[in-house]
Parts: C-alpha cells; sequence; structure tokens
C-alpha cells in the first residue's frame, strides 16, 4: 500500500475510534430509554432511528425530535450525547486538519507524486543529483535540447528554485539526500528509460556514494560524476564509474594541450567552447616564465601541466608551500609587492586560480597593472560573478561549472566528439592548423555545432533503407549536399568515422556507408536540421543522391518505374 | 506488558464472540438472537478494523483484510434485518431470520480467522 494512505490511516485511527464508539453509546442509549408516543403509550426507539437521529444530531444538522416527541429521560441521555458527539466531530475534523499541515505527512505527498511522475516517464532521461550551479547549467542545456531529466537535491530550496526556472518539459524534482538509494530508486535508477546518472553534489563523497549506489544497483547505466579530489577520483575509477569529471584535472589537461600543441588547443577551443576566452579568441598561453598564485587543488593541476612542458613557475600562496625548492612567494598576490617579488615584469603570464573571487580578479587586476603585455588565466568559483569576470576580460576565464557542465554535456550528446578530441591530439600542428581552416570556412562563427549519426534504424531509417537496397550504395558525400538543391554543399564536415574498432578521423566523401556506422559532424546548425531531412526521408535522400525528383505515392511510383522501362 | 496490544486483542476477541453470541441458536427463531447482540458485535467489529489500519506488515495486511470481511458480512445482517422489519412492521419473520444469522454466520468465520492469526502472530513473536 502506498505511504500516504497508510499515514492517513494510522493517523485517523483513534479519531474515528472514538467516533464510533460515542455513537454505539448514544444509540444503545436511546434505544434503552423508553419513549413514549402521542397517546401516552410506550414506543421504544429502534436501532435503526436511534441512528439515524444521532446521524444528524452529531453533525449539527437537528431536524428535530423523530419519530415522536422526547420524554425527559430522553432528553436527558440526547444532550448527553450531543456534547460527547460534538467533541468526537471536533477531534476527527482536528485530526484531519493537522494531518495535511503536518511536514512528514506533505513530504510523503510530494514524493508519491515524484515517484508517480518518475514512472510515468517513458522516453530517455537522465538522474541529476544536485542542482547546485553546475547542475542547474546543465539542467538548462538538457532542457533546451529536449532531454528528459529528473532532479535530486538534498536542499528544499534548490528544488523550488528549479520550480521557478521554467523548463519546457515537465521535470519531476525532489528534495532528498541522492547518498540513499532508496531516494536513487524513486528518481528512476531502475527505469528502463533511465540513460544515465549524473552525480554533481559539491560534496566529493556524495558523489563517491551516488555512483557505488548506481554501479550496484543498476550496472546497466552509465554514471558521470564529479570529484574534485584525485582521491576521490581513484576510488570512484576504481570500481568502473563510467566517466570522472576533474574540472581541474580538465583545466590542465586543457592547459597542458595549449602549452604543447597551440593549433590542437585552437581546434579544441573551436569544437567545444569549454573556455571562457577573451578577446582575440586565436590567443594561445604563450612560453616563458609564469606565476600561479593560489596553490589548492586547481593550482596543483595548472603547474603539472607547466612541468610537463619544463617552463619556469612561480607560485604565490599564503599558505601552501609547493614541494621541492619550486620559486615560492608567501603571500596572497592581490598587491603589488609579491607580485612583483614573483618577477612579474619578465613573466609572460599569471594564473588567478585561488578559491576567492574577489581576490582573483584583484590579482589579474594588479598584475595586469604591472605588466599589460601578460597573459592572465582567471579562476572563476560563482557563478554569481560572472558579470564582474565579464567586464574584466581575461584571456581565459576558467569557470568549474561550465567546465563539469560542458564535459557532461559532450558525453551525453556527442560520445564521438570526446574521441575525435583524444585522438586529434597525437596529429600534428599543420592538420590541426588545416581543419581549422576547413571548419571556418563554413562560416559558423561561434555557432558552431557537433552532433553524431548512427547508421541503424531509429537513426536513419532511410539511410538504412538505401543500404539494403542493391544500387550504388551511399556514401559520406551524399550526407553533405542540401536537400533544397543537391548541387550546394551543406556548411558541414565529417570528423570522425567510428566503424566497430576502426576509427577514421576527417572521412574522405567518397567514403561509403556500411550498416552501424557512427560519423561525428561539425558545422551550422542549420546544417544539421537539413541532414537530419536525407536520414529519415527516403525521397530526400534519393534526391540528393541521384538527382532525381521520385515521386512519393505508390501509384506514382509505378507509374514512373514503367515509364523509365519503357524509355530505356 | 504493552497496553496496545491488550486492546488490540481484546476488540478482536471480542469482536469474535460477541458474533458467535449472536449466531448461537436455533438459525430460524426469531427468540434466539438479539437485535441489541448484533449491534454490539456491528460496533465491536468497526472498532477492531479501525485498530487494524496502518501496519505495514504483510500480516497486517491480512488482519485487516478478515475485518473488512466481517464487517462486510455484519452490514449485510444489518440491512436484511432493516428491510425485513419494515416490510413486516417490528417483528422478523423465521425466513429473514435465517438470511440474517447465515450473515452472521459468515462473519463468524472470518472473526476465527482473525483470533487464530492473533494467536499464531503473539507464538511467533513469544518464540
Amino acid at each position: 500500500m502506498d505511504s500516504v494512505l497508510l499515514l492517513t490511516l494510522r493517523r485517523l485511527r483513534w479519531p474515528l475510534v472514538l467516533l464510533v464508539g460515542v455513537y454505539a453509546v448514544g444509540i444503545l442509549g436511546l434505544v434503552l430509554i423508553p419513549g413514549v408516543d402521542e397517546q401516552g403509550l410506550p414506543a421504544p426507539m429502534g436501532f435503526f432511528h436511534a441512528f439515524y437521529f444521532l446521524s444528524y444530531t452529531a453533525s449539527t444538522i437537528g431536524f428535530g425530535e423523530i419519530p415522536q416527541t422526547f420524554t425527559d429521560t430522553q432528553r436527558l441521555w440526547v444532550t448527553v450525547v450531543i456534547y460527547l458527539s460534538v467533541v468526537a466531530w471536533a477531534y476527527t475534523i482536528g485530526s484531519v486538519l493537522t494531518l495535511t499541515q503536518d511536514r512528514g505527512f506533505r513530504h510523503a505527498l510530494v514524493e508519491q507524486r515524484f515517484r508517480r511522475q518518475v514512472k510515468r516517464l517513458h522516453e530517455p532521461f537522465y538522474v541529476v543529483c544536485g542542482y547546485g550551479e553546475t547542475g542547474a547549467l546543465l539542467c538548462r542545456t538538457l532542457d533546451r535540447w529536449h532531454h528528459r531529466f529528473t532532479v535530486l537535491d538534498i536542499d528544499p530550496e534548490r528544488i523550488d528554485d528549479l520550480d521557478l526556472a521554467h523548463f519546457a518539459t515537465d521535470t519531476p524534482a525532489l528534495a532528498a539526500d541522492a547518498r540513499l538509494p532508496d531516494n536513487l530508486l524513486a528518481a528512476g535508477l531502475r527505469n528502463p528509460s533511465c540513460r544515465g546518472v549524473l552525480a554533481l553534489t559539491d560534496d566529493d563523497a556524495a558523489n563517491l556514494a551516488i555512483a557505488i549506489t548506481v554501479r550496484l544497483l543498476n550496472p546497466r547505466v552509465p554514471v558521470l560524476a564529479r570529484a574534485m579530489s584525485r582521491g576521490v577520483a581513484d576510488n570512484m575509477a576504481s570500481f568502473g564509474t563510467d566517466h570522472i569529471v576533474n574540472p581541474f584535472q580538465i583545466f590542465g589537461d586543457t592547459l597542458a594541450t595549449a602549452l604543447e600543441a597551440p593549433a590542437t588547443f585552437r581546434l579544441l577551443m573551436r569544437l567545444t567552447g569549454l573556455l571562457r576566452q577573451g578577446p582575440g579568441a586565436d590567443h594561445y598561453p604563450p612560453r616563458g616564465k609564469w606565476i600561479v598564485c593560489g596553490y589548492g587543488r586547481f593550482g596543483r593541476e595548472v603547474v603539472k601541466a607547466f612541468d610537463r612542458e619544463s617552463l619556469s613557475v612561480t607560485i604565490i600562496d599564503p599558505l601552501e608551500r609547493p614541494e621541492g625548492d619550486r620559486p615560492f612567494i608567501p603571500g596572497v598576490g592581490t598587491e603589488a609587492e609579491p607580485l612583483l617579488r614573483a618577477g612579474v615584469a619578465e613573466s609572460v603570464g599569471i594564473v588567478a586560480g585561488t578559491d576567492n573571487d574577489v581576490n582573483n580578479l584583484s590579482i589579474a587586476v594588479t598584475a595586469r597593472e604591472l605588466n599589460p603585455r601578460l597573459y592572465v588565466i582567471v579562476r572563476q568559483n560563482l557563478e554569481a560573478n560572472r558579470h564582474l569576470f565579464e567586464v574584466f576580460d581575461a584571456d581565459v576565464t576558467a569557470v568549474s561549472a561550465e567546465l563539469i557542465a560542458g564535459r557532461c554535456l559532450a558525453i551525453i550528446s556527442t560520445p564521438l566528439l570526446e574521441r575525435f578530441l583524444r585522438l586529434a591530439r597525437s596529429e600534428s600542428q599543420a592538420w590541426a592548423l588545416g581543419l581549422i581552416e576547413a571548419l571556418d570556412a563554413l562560416g559558423a562563427g561561434p555557432q558552431l555545432a557537433t552532433w553524431s549519426i548512427t547508421v541503424d534504424e531509429s537513426g536513419a531509417p532511410a539511410l538504412l533503407g538505401a543500404l539494403t537496397r542493391d544500387g550504388r550504395p551511399p556514401v559520406i558525400g551524399d550526407l553533405l549536399c542540401s536537400p533544397n538543391s543537391r548541387d550546394e554543399p551543406l556548411e558541414c564536415l565529417p570528423l570522425l568515422l567510428r566503424r566497430e574498432a576502426d576509427e577514421r578521423l576527417v572521412p574522405d566523401r567518397a567514403t561509403s556507408l556500411e550498416v552501424g556506422d557512427e560519423i561525428l559532424f561539425a558545422g551550422r546548425p542549420r546544417a544539421r536540421r537539413a541532414q537530419a531531412l536525407c536520414l529519415v526521408n527516403t525521397n530526400v535522400l534519393d534526391y540528393v543522391r541521384t538527382g532525381r525528383d521520385v515521386p512519393g505515392g505508390w501509384i506514382w511510383q509505378k507509374l514512373t518505374r514503367r515509364g523509365g522501362e519503357t524509355g530505356a | 506488558m504493552n497496553l496496545e496490544k491488550v486492546i488490540f486483542g481484546f476488540f478482536i476477541l471480542l469482536a469474535a464472540t460477541l458474533n458467535f453470541g449472536f449466531v448461537l441458536g436455533d438459525i430460524d427463531d426469531p427468540t434466539h438472537h438479539a437485535e441489541a447482540e448484533l449491534f454490539a458485535a456491528v460496533v465491536v467489529n468497526v472498532v477492531a478494523t479501525l485498530l487494524k489500519f496502518g501496519d505495514r506488515t504483510q500480516l497486517g495486511a491480512v488482519h485487516l483484510a478478515t475485518s473488512l470481511v466481517a464487517v462486510l458480512q455484519l452490514f449485510a445482517a444489518t440491512l436484511v434485518w432493516f428491510f425485513a422489519a419494515r416490510d413486516a412492521g417490528g417483528a422478523v419473520y423465521p425466513a429473514s431470520m435465517a438470511a440474517i444469522v447465515s450473515l452472521a454466520a459468515g462473519a463468524v468465520f472470518a472473526n476465527v480467522v482473525s483470533v487464530i492469526m492473533l494467536v499464531a502472530e503473539t507464538l511467533m513473536l513469544r518464540r
């Protein structure tokens, strides 16, 4: 039985027992006390009449003394019964009202509604645990892409925020502790439509608990877990968490790529928009002497990246003294003195990476005043300070929430992109530059989108049909023609073709397609929409491939086929 | 000693005994079956049902089910009594009485099951 009904029955048990008791005593009294009719003959009251009388008297309707006028003895008894029954009714009604105000009861109601909503979800959805800055950012994007999701957060206020967020789809959300398996199950962990669980709470231990729970309760569902410390990340990896997202590590790796292979870095920025870049988006971090302010988890990853390229780094931190004999200045870096001592004049860049946004801005402003040519990387901790950072316009702004959300979305929407970026790192700089040029030639600007298609029944039914029919097999080039006029190319580019274990970077237009192929494209959003038409509509695909505008109806198809045969 | 258990056991047993007392006697002899006893049986059965509300266990669910059956049977018997008395002008004919008593006897069966479960539960816990 569901908990709401149980709770109601449990709470109303004693009021109802009291009510039944009062009625029973009252009825019994009325039956036992002798009544008299108009002629003075004895007219005892039956059980039915006693019940009828009490029903309308106790509920204060009061039809009067029916069927005969009462004797004084009867009236005495009725007086007693009236007071008793009014008290019993008041107690019962009061209990019902208290119940509806009860926190536990209301929570049970909300939870029941949540479970019902989740149970009714029959389209693919994700479970988002933690609706903080990262979670909110991610949910907004998921919503924009018409993905469904359910939300768990331990803070009821955040769930209230979510109600005000005006998502396009109805989002089941519950204020509950995602660490508890029961709540994860309520959020749809075992629902066949569940496509993944995102553990994005600001507590590493909680994310770890969520990852373990999911791994044990439904190993089929992939987990994306945020981990701020390496220790927790290693722990998660040890039991097979599918994707561990550490924003500091992502930034460190990106920085290392930027220093080692600037062209690859630029390609990465074009395709992902992972970092906020200042004016002249093609700037990349110069090689030379660097200053890092703040040697916490962020600072360590940054220093690791510089170390990999053996660049000299001076660290400014009030407390954390780095290992070894690395140049170190104790201080915050918000004043000129420690910056000058760290050699800001002859440095090429500075990283303001403390966990305090105001300090980071102060460091960046002071450093730029001392050396205007500095390459400035600032870390933004809170989304609320976004406007300040936008005005300051650093060369690179690293925002944890955006790094995490960006990586999660990339994993969810275009898993091939991750693969492509990894492969791209081993390619030459000239190759990367060539690809950047080709991408820029599409004219998409900042709107460059990436998407992937799969040649299967659900992803590309028209293409699958063309593959199973005889004749020339479709090639990638077919997917690059506009369905409006096949001579016009679509503004998109194939980046990666995956065929089982075989991966081909930037496949050739003439590559023929096979069932099960996955292809990653980059291009303008409108090209994506046009391409989607070719994938699902057989007639459009035929036109794109052959140039003939094939009639759709069965009769017309028969007629044109006959005409074609006689013509040949 | 748990007062709640005492009250619980008391009502369940009383429901069964009152019900049994009403049924006892010749099935169609109106003088053997008191109206007041049926009334008492109905009231005590309803209270017993209310007391069983809100138990989350499997046993509790079956307990509730038996009580609901008993209450339903007794309500049916009361309704038959009402219509029989209305049509016959107060008295109840033997044919109607047989129907009333047989319905109440059904309720006795449900009550006996309830008592057996009560005993079984107690023995299980005392083990």
